[in-house]
């Protein structure tokens, strides 16, 4: 009953609406169509230039309410990212100068040359001067924004630094999975013939590989703060895409196709919820790559601490392997012989 | 001209059918089956105006899902049965409802609906020439159109839903069953519709080529032609050339999905399946795409372009500002369209050096971009302007240009894309530049040869109140999604109340949400005054309403089949002599006088 009264006050206010317009209609037929014409010339061009003024003012409350929101004020959490917010702020300088000159331009014009009986319009074909001013002004200043961009896009785009931090990151329908390479810093060798859902070998890992022997494969991701990291990103059964928008990095995981990017972390989880002031910060991967009905809930965390808990917390991981083949296993031979000494799997396992 | 004049031009009108066709035309000839390019125009504009409802309605019921994530709307379940089971919307159908939003807008209203409508009317009208060179061609174009309507249509309805995997289609998720709902029989009714678009669009384009080349009356010489039809040649040429690109896309694509190829498959488990296919590329189809879909933006864009730089000079009574110069940047427009596809693909692992050549014009297509804008305001400047609705549409174009446009600098610098790509950053962009903006392109078009097509006028308060809640309402939707887009809040998301880094958003997700809904209740004030408008809206009584100099105001109030009586008037000059010489307007086919100057 509540939706068809919700339904007819629509339509009564349709009619309403429509009703007053067809009068006026009438009446502009009554007082005369030209002088009704020049009324509401009078009135849409008071209009533009109230909905300028307005529209700026929206523009900088707009700012004021979601700026902080957008957690540019913080500031990247990578080292790399900070020239990504540079270029956001030089090209929000510039395109922000255009914008303001251009609309205000365009709705004062439109209110000051509105119609007027006594005046004519000024005959002004074109003009080469200003149309060459206004090819090269732009010309230039993008000049300034390309060159800019590239330097940093090169820079990014270029190979992770040697010494890098290595996690394999593989997307599937819905979720994310880490593997590390483990002391020998190689990751084994992927086969996707390999996936095995019973086995638990959901990677397709090829474990004849003796470097796949102490990989590590988790859900999380755990990285040590202020050393750059290498992601290789793959995707099992459809296109996904790494993104974290706290590093400003992104890269698609393409199946039969491997990508890379890096980027050093600046700040650790802890550290960041203090920046924010939110206490249940957490650095999330979202998948930014539309990859079925559960896109929405691909979330992944990133966990970014100090070097040595980040070892604390590698050296208590269990390698993919032991987990696949028990018997492979020294810690549990050693618990039933108590023969064979290892060394903990912190030491054993430094990152690079 | 005299009433006794336009009286007998009416009486000849009604026996100009007979004259030109030889034969006696039924309602079928006439209303459905019709060669006459005004008619075609009009199927082509009802049929996208039926899509825009459609695709507008979707996209408000997606945004009730974004705006109230906790909530349950009864009504829904009434509406679209277990597709919102419980009164939430199901998150395949929300895909699917995106998927569609995009396609519908993209394809069916603003291509078809825009360039069909406006290529089709105007072209003839004012080029001077009688119809299009292939009337025959050009009904089939609409035909196809209809064809891809109905089969895109009939995949709303099937039992797993139509595409959802977002208008781009990327495989390996429209490739297989398995990976989505929507990728079953939804997928293949898709590209068999779009394979259906493809070849009405074909049809068009050629249609519209060869007319604009070979069939421009006397003395219309390229350069006198308006920047109406100069823009709709250019998007003909775009739609021919990109069009097949797609096309090979989506067949190929059909062959993966039914015949075992692996054109874009490759190392792919999904549903616990181990494919067998090798050897493919993903990212291949995504190059064949964007092929297309970047030059699809301009396709879209241009004639908006062309139609509010005619209707900026008409009601500022002035010339247009720098005529050459607006030909050559919608020449450079259509050149470097065909050059920057792969500024979709900055984060697909892309060669970074490739990306640097489409970083690097992509941001060149800024310059006659900024020319245009220039020129526009020029154009305006010291005019004597008439806001009709038509002019406050393509003001609010304008506008919306720059606004949207600007936006574009910052996706097209690759290494800032990084951040925003796949963000409501890149809603917010296309959604001002290329959706809004082009429909507002439209809506002016709509309001200026509205006299034209149906011998009416349109409301003007309803007019009124139609450009001003739609040009308020766009900004407050479109505008705070670039603070979203700056968060990094990922596009396609069903919902985002468990993400910690974009929750915060969620206020503003359902001011959004409010906002698109009186926003698309306005319009349908438009189509209930488009509609009314047809047989009760106030009578047009003289020739040239709005005073212009193009030919096709040179033609009866309601020109029939062939469009001039007589003979077709021979042109003298350019379309824009207004204001000159102290005379308010000088059309087309009066001839130069012995004292007049020259510019």
């Amino acid at each position: 009953m509540k939706d068809f009264y919700l339904i007819a006050i629509v339509v009564m206010i349709f009619v309403v609406i429509f009703q007053i317009a067809k009068a006026s209609e009438y009446v502009s037929v009554l007082k005369g169509e030209e002088k009704t014409r020049k009324q509401n010339n009078k009135i849409n061009g008071f209009l533009l230039i109230i909905f300028l003024i307005l529209g700026l003012y929206g523009a900088w409350y707009c700012n004021e309410l979601y700026y902080g929101k957008t957690l540019f004020p913080q500031g990247s959490a990578s080292v790399e990212g900070e020239k990504i917010d540079l270029m956001l702020y030089i090209t929000i300088g510039v395109t922000g100068v255009v914008f303001i000159i251009t609309q205000v331009l365009l709705f004062w014009f439109a209110f000051k040359y509105q119609e007027q009986d006594n005046k004519k319009a000024f005959y002004f074909p074109h003009n080469t001067k200003l149309e060459l001013l206004w090819t090269t002004v732009p010309a230039i200043f993008l000049t300034v924004l390309v060159v800019f961009g590239l330097k940093y896009w090169f820079k990014m785009t270029n190979d992770a630094p040697k010494d890098s931090v290595v996690v394999e990151i593989t997307g599937h329908q819905f979720a994310w999975d880490m593997r590390y390479p483990g002391k020998d810093g190689k990751l084994g060798k992927k086969n996707y013939k390999l996936y095995n859902q019973p086995s638990g070998n959901t990677l397709g890992v090829d474990f004849e590989d003796p470097e796949s022997w102490d990989d590590l494969h988790t859900t999380d991701m755990h990285l040590p703060v202020g050393k750059p990291v290498k992601l290789v990103i793959n995707a099992m059964d459809v296109i996904h895409d790494v993104g974290l928008s706290h590093f400003r990095m992104k890269m698609d995981a393409v199946p039969g196709i491997p990508t890379t990017m890096w980027f050093t972390p600046k700040y650790t989880t802890e550290e960041m919820k203090k920046r924010t002031g939110n206490p249940n910060f957490v650095y999330e991967i979202s998948c930014d790559q539309m990859c079925g009905k559960g896109h929405f809930s691909m979330r992944g965390v990133i966990i970014v601490e100090s070097e040595e808990d980040y070892n604390k917390w590698l050296s208590a991981q269990k390698p993919e392997y032991f987990t696949m083949y028990p018997d492979k296993d020294p810690t549990i031979q050693r618990n039933s012989t108590d023969s064979i000494k290892t060394q903990p799997l912190a030491q054993a396992m430094p990152i690079q | 001209m005299s009433t006794a004049t336009l009286e007998a031009m009416a009486h000849h009108e009604e026996h100009g059918d007979a004259h030109h066709d030889h034969h006696q035309e039924t309602f079928i000839t006439k209303y459905v089956f019709s060669q006459d390019h005004k008619t075609i125009a009009k199927q082509f504009l009802v049929t996208g105006i039926i899509w825009a409802i459609i695709g507008g309605l979707f996209s408000v019921i997606f945004r009730f899902q974004l705006g109230y994530p906790e909530s349950t709307f009864p009504w829904l379940e009434d509406l679209l049965g277990h597709w919102a089971k419980g009164g939430k919307l199901q998150p395949e159908f929300y895909y699917a409802l995106v998927t569609m939003h995009g396609t519908i807008l993209v394809f069916f209203v603003l291509t078809a609906g825009l360039s069909g409508t406006f290529a089709n009317f105007l072209i003839p009208l004012q080029i001077g020439a009688r119809d299009m060179a292939s009337p025959m061609l050009n009904m089939l174009s609409y035909w196809f159109f209809f064809l891809a309507s109905v089969i895109m249509m009939s995949s709303l309805f099937v039992q797993t839903g139509p595409a959802s995997g977002g208008w781009t289609i990327y495989p390996p998720l429209s490739a297989l069953g398995d990976a989505s709902m929507g990728s079953k029989i939804g997928m293949d009714l898709w590209l068999v519709s779009m394979a259906m678009f493809v070849v009405s669009s074909l049809l068009g384009g050629l249609n519209y080529i060869t007319t604009i080349l070979n069939m421009r009356t006397k003395g219309m010489s390229m350069t006198r032609m308006p920047l109406t039809i100069w823009a709709l040649f250019f998007t003909a040429v775009l739609g021919v050339l990109s069009f097949p690109v797609l096309l090979s896309g989506a067949i190929l694509l059909l062959f993966d999905r039914n015949l075992g190829t692996s054109f874009f498959l490759s190392d792919i488990v999904v549903a616990g399946k181990i494919l067998p296919n090798e050897g493919g590329s993903a990212i291949l189809f995504q190059h064949l795409f964007w092929f297309l879909g970047h030059p699809e933006v301009y396709i879209i864009l241009l004639p908006a372009m062309g139609m509010s730089s005619e209707i900026l000079s008409v009601n500022s009574r002035k010339p247009i500002f720098g005529y050459m110069a607006m030909v050559g940047s919608l020449f450079a427009i259509t050149i470097l369209a065909f050059l920057v596809w792969a500024h979709h693909m900055f984060v697909t692992g892309l060669n970074p050096f490739l990306g640097s050549v489409f970083v690097l014009l992509t941001l060149l297509i800024a310059v006659p971009s900024a020319i245009k804008v220039f020129n526009w305001l020029t154009t305006l400047w010291k005019g004597n302007i008439r806001f009709t609705p038509a002019m406050l549409f393509a003001i609010g174009f304008v506008s919306l240009f720059i606004s949207g446009g600007l936006t574009g600098i910052f996706l097209g610098n690759s290494a800032l894309d990084i951040h925003l790509h796949d963000t409501y950053f890149v809603i917010a962009h296309f959604h001002i530049v290329m959706g809004v903006a082009s429909f507002f392109g439209m809506f002016a078009g709509v309001y200026h040869w509205y006299p034209k097509m149906f011998g009416r006028y349109l409301n003007t308060t309803l007019a009124y109140i139609h450009f001003w809640v739609t040009i308020i309402g766009a900004y407050l939707i479109f505008w705070p999604m670039h603070y979203e887009g700056l968060a990094g809040m990922p596009r396609r998301y069903y919902d985002f109340s468990n993400w910690e880094s974009f929750k915060m958003f969620g206020g503003l997700n359902e001011f959004i949400s409010l906002i698109a809904l009186i926003v698309f209740a306005v319009q349908l004030l438009f189509v209930i005054n488009f509609f009314y408008s047809i047989w009760k809206g106030r009578k047009v009584t003289t020739q040239n309403p709005w005073e212009a100099n193009t030919l096709e105001w040179t033609t009866p109030i309601r020109p029939g089949h062939g469009n001039w009586p007589g003979e077709i008037p021979e042109v003298h000059r350019w379309p824009y002599d207004y204001a000159k010489d102290g005379k308010d307007f000088i059309p087309q086919d009066v001839p130069v006088g012995a004292d007049e100057s020259k510019h």
